[in-house]
């Protein structure tokens, strides 16, 4: 007990002599935060907390802050983006400042970046896609999931996507994680639920004129591996009047399968909602009531083009899969048996994955699609070796890829500003005993030469004052505004 | 399940009647107390005519309190009284305890995850729902004792229950990492 007791008094030590280093360091800690989602917002409140000298700018492409807690969260999932409640604190404090509409690489770049702040941490995300890589994927009809999400909820890039809901019956997802249980839910749930939401006005009128009546969700591998979480599967078996079919001999279980359940809370819960549903309710859908299929052990080996030709995708031909043991990772994948089968539709959601993309000067891992990073601290390659990237930090998925929770990104800046306050202390940072760095003015005078329009927080609030507004007269929770030019009109106003 | 959140609903009610908010120290907790109110009657409006009736039943029962301890990520300890009725979640951001709670208590995160100590205590708590088990299910470094802070609701039998919150950074190294399995 006492040798605990006197570990926790050089902790304390050790925290109190960092605190008491960057307090008596003469220049203020000018740190910039890239991205504006929960690893961004994360991130700052670790540093505002950590360094007392810090003063900390997180910038973001749209003129609206929050990332993905607004453009990815699903619009009936409202308890999970009061997280904003968190965040908009953060960026009230007086030693934060939001600069939104900044576009790293086109609005300032990223040596510009560093020679303005002593620290930059990168927490873009990721705002791409994987690929399949097979023939057919440029078809018109097929989109991945993050588009088709960004569509419904109102982000800017996405407000003219029009996925043709009107002229199909049937929809193709391929993957079963958990944006493709929300993609599913939202094209099945009676939109007379999703109305009150804050769901993009122009994706809710395109589902009330919907002719989607069936979902296929497609996984490669079985249910065992199924990459979704309990409580996104409970919420989409739970969709009034749907019919839910999973073929029972799919269940089957391999002892290697045994093995990985027993290993793995979350995909023995989400194994046994799925065997549940299996074996209970109606064995034929009623006529005229929605449809959801799992299939699973398929994988798509092309895309069907639409008979006359026109370009237009008319389903999936897939090869059906088994599951074989990776002999390096001990992991079951899935290769393809020969046997063929098309499964017709005129809408395919691909959700397969989200990818980071670099920015110019950022070293990336384009196999692992993340930048090489030790707890964070950029890596970059010098004569043959890594080495650290000097005052260049990262956070979220861009640091450990596009998986993980909300939540995730708590522990993951908790590492990065760790590693921040470690290289202060060793003093990895000379940027910050030399000179000082610009900082927020820097930056700012910068992007004024520029002529780019900065909106702050406080313009942010204008936004969104208008959007609950909006929302009121519609009996919504939020009318978002869905073009750049109504964002930015909005701001500058 | 709805019992409880209900009289929770009611505590936060009559805090936000009764307090003053110290705004010198610009803590977490002085603005949930701030705002939680007010989220409460914008998002559960139906309820709230009858949430100020809970919150005088709340009231008659707050003069009960009963002790609990916290254990933080560095071991320390902090000894706190609970008023019957209240959350973990709550008493935690009432007495600057570091639980985070992202979702406010609406069951929609894991982020104020916490570990009874003592098993003997755990089993004196009611069942965790389907739906706390879900969000338990993506809380990191679960144990067998774990809880969400917000759905521990205070009660006299929890007189000297100790919570562990998990050490995170620890953990993420181990959790944080695994691939997407796809």
């Amino acid at each position: 007990m006492s040798f605990v007791r006197s570990n926790m008094a050089i902790l304390k030590a050790l925290k109190l002599f960092s605190k008491t280093f960057s307090s008596l360091s003469s220049h203020p800690l000018r740190v910039c935060v890239v991205g504006s989602g929960p690893a961004g917002f994360y991130t700052v409140e670790k540093m505002l907390k950590a360094h007392e000298r810090a003063e900390v700018d997180i910038i973001d492409r749209l003129p609206t802050p929050y990332g993905l807690v607004r453009s990815g969260v699903a619009p009936d999932h409202p308890e999970t983006k009061i997280v904003t409640n968190q965040f908009s604190r953060v960026a009230l404090n007086e030693r934060c400042s939001f600069f939104g509409n900044v576009s790293l690489g086109s609005s300032v770049s990223l040596s510009e970046l560093r020679e303005i702040y002593n620290v930059v941490v990168l927490a873009y995300g990721a705002e791409s896609d994987r690929v399949l890589d097979i023939p057919g994927e440029d078809l018109t009809g097929i989109h991945s999931a993050r588009e088709f999400v960004w569509w419904y909820n109102g982000h800017p890039d996405c407000r003219n996507l029009a996925p043709n809901l009107k002229s199909t019956d049937t929809v193709v997802i391929l993957g079963q994680g958990n944006v493709a249980l929300d993609v599913a839910r939202i094209l099945l749930r009676p939109t007379m639920e999703l109305a009150t939401t804050d769901i993009a006005f122009h994706a809710l009128a395109a589902l009330e004129e919907s002719s989607v009546r069936k979902v296929y969700l497609v996984g490669r591998r079985g249910p065992i591996q199924a990459a979704c979480t309990a409580k996104e599967l409970r919420e989409v078996l739970a969709v009034k009047d749907l019919y839910v079919n999973i073929h029972e001999a799919d269940l089957l279980k391999s002892p290697k399968d045994e093995e990985e359940l027993k290993n793995n809370r979350i995909r023995r819960r989400v194994y046994e909602l799925l065997s549940k549903e299996a074996t209970s309710g109606p064995s034929h859908p009623t006529s005229g009531q929605r449809e959801l299929h799992f299939v699973f052990f398929q994988k798509p080996d092309r895309f069907l083009d639409s008979e006359r030709g026109k370009g237009h995708v008319a389903g999936v031909h897939f090869e059906k899969t088994m599951l074989r043991e990776n002999g390096d990772s001990g992991k079951q994948i899935a290769v393809g048996t020969g046997q063929f089968e098309d499964l017709k539709c005129g809408l395919v959601l691909k959700s397969i994955g989200y990818k980071s993309v670099p920015v110019d000067g950022l070293p990336f891992d384009h196999h692992k699609g993340i930048v090489p990073n030790v707890k964070g601290r950029v890596l970059k390659y010098s004569s043959g070796n890594l080495t650290q990237f000097e005052g260049l930090y990262v956070c979220g998925w861009l640091k450990r890829g596009p998986t993980g929770i909300i939540a995730t990104n708590l522990y993951c800046a908790e590492e990065t500003v760790a590693s921040i306050s470690e290289d202060l202390e060793k003093g990895v940072l000379t940027s910050t005993s030399t000179s000082s760095k610009p900082g927020r003015e820097g930056l700012l005078q910068l992007l004024d030469s520029r002529n780019v329009r900065v909106v702050s927080f406080n313009d942010w609030e204008k936004i969104d004052t208008e959007e609950k507004r909006l929302g009121r007269l519609r009996n919504k929770q939020r009318e978002k505004l869905t073009t750049w030019e109504e964002l930015q009109e909005l701001a500058m106003k | 399940m709805f019992i409880s959140k209900f009289s929770q609903l009611g505590v936060r009610m009559m805090k936000g009647l009764t307090k003053v908010p110290v705004m010198s120290a610009p803590r977490t907790s002085h603005f949930n107390v701030v705002l939680q109110p007010l989220f409460c009657i914008q998002r559960h409006e139906p309820f709230c005519s009858t949430a100020a009736d809970k919150a005088q039943e709340a009231g008659n029962k707050e003069k009960q309190k009963i002790s609990v301890t916290f254990v933080d990520k560095d071991g320390e300890e902090h000894h706190i009284t609970v008023p019957i009725g209240m959350s973990m979640l709550e008493a935690a951001h009432e007495n600057d305890i570091e639980l985070e709670g992202a979702c406010e208590g609406s069951l929609a995160c894991s982020t104020c995850h916490v570990i009874v100590a003592d098993m003997e205590y755990y089993n004196k708590l009611e069942d965790p729902t389907d739906e706390e088990n879900d969000m338990l299910d993506l809380a990191f470094g679960l144990t067998e004792t774990s809880r969400l802070g917000c759905q521990v609701i205070a009660k006299p039998e929890l007189d000297g229950i100790r919570l562990a919150l998990p050490a995170a950074t620890r953990n993420f190294a181990v959790d944080g990492y695994k691939p997407k399995p796809h």
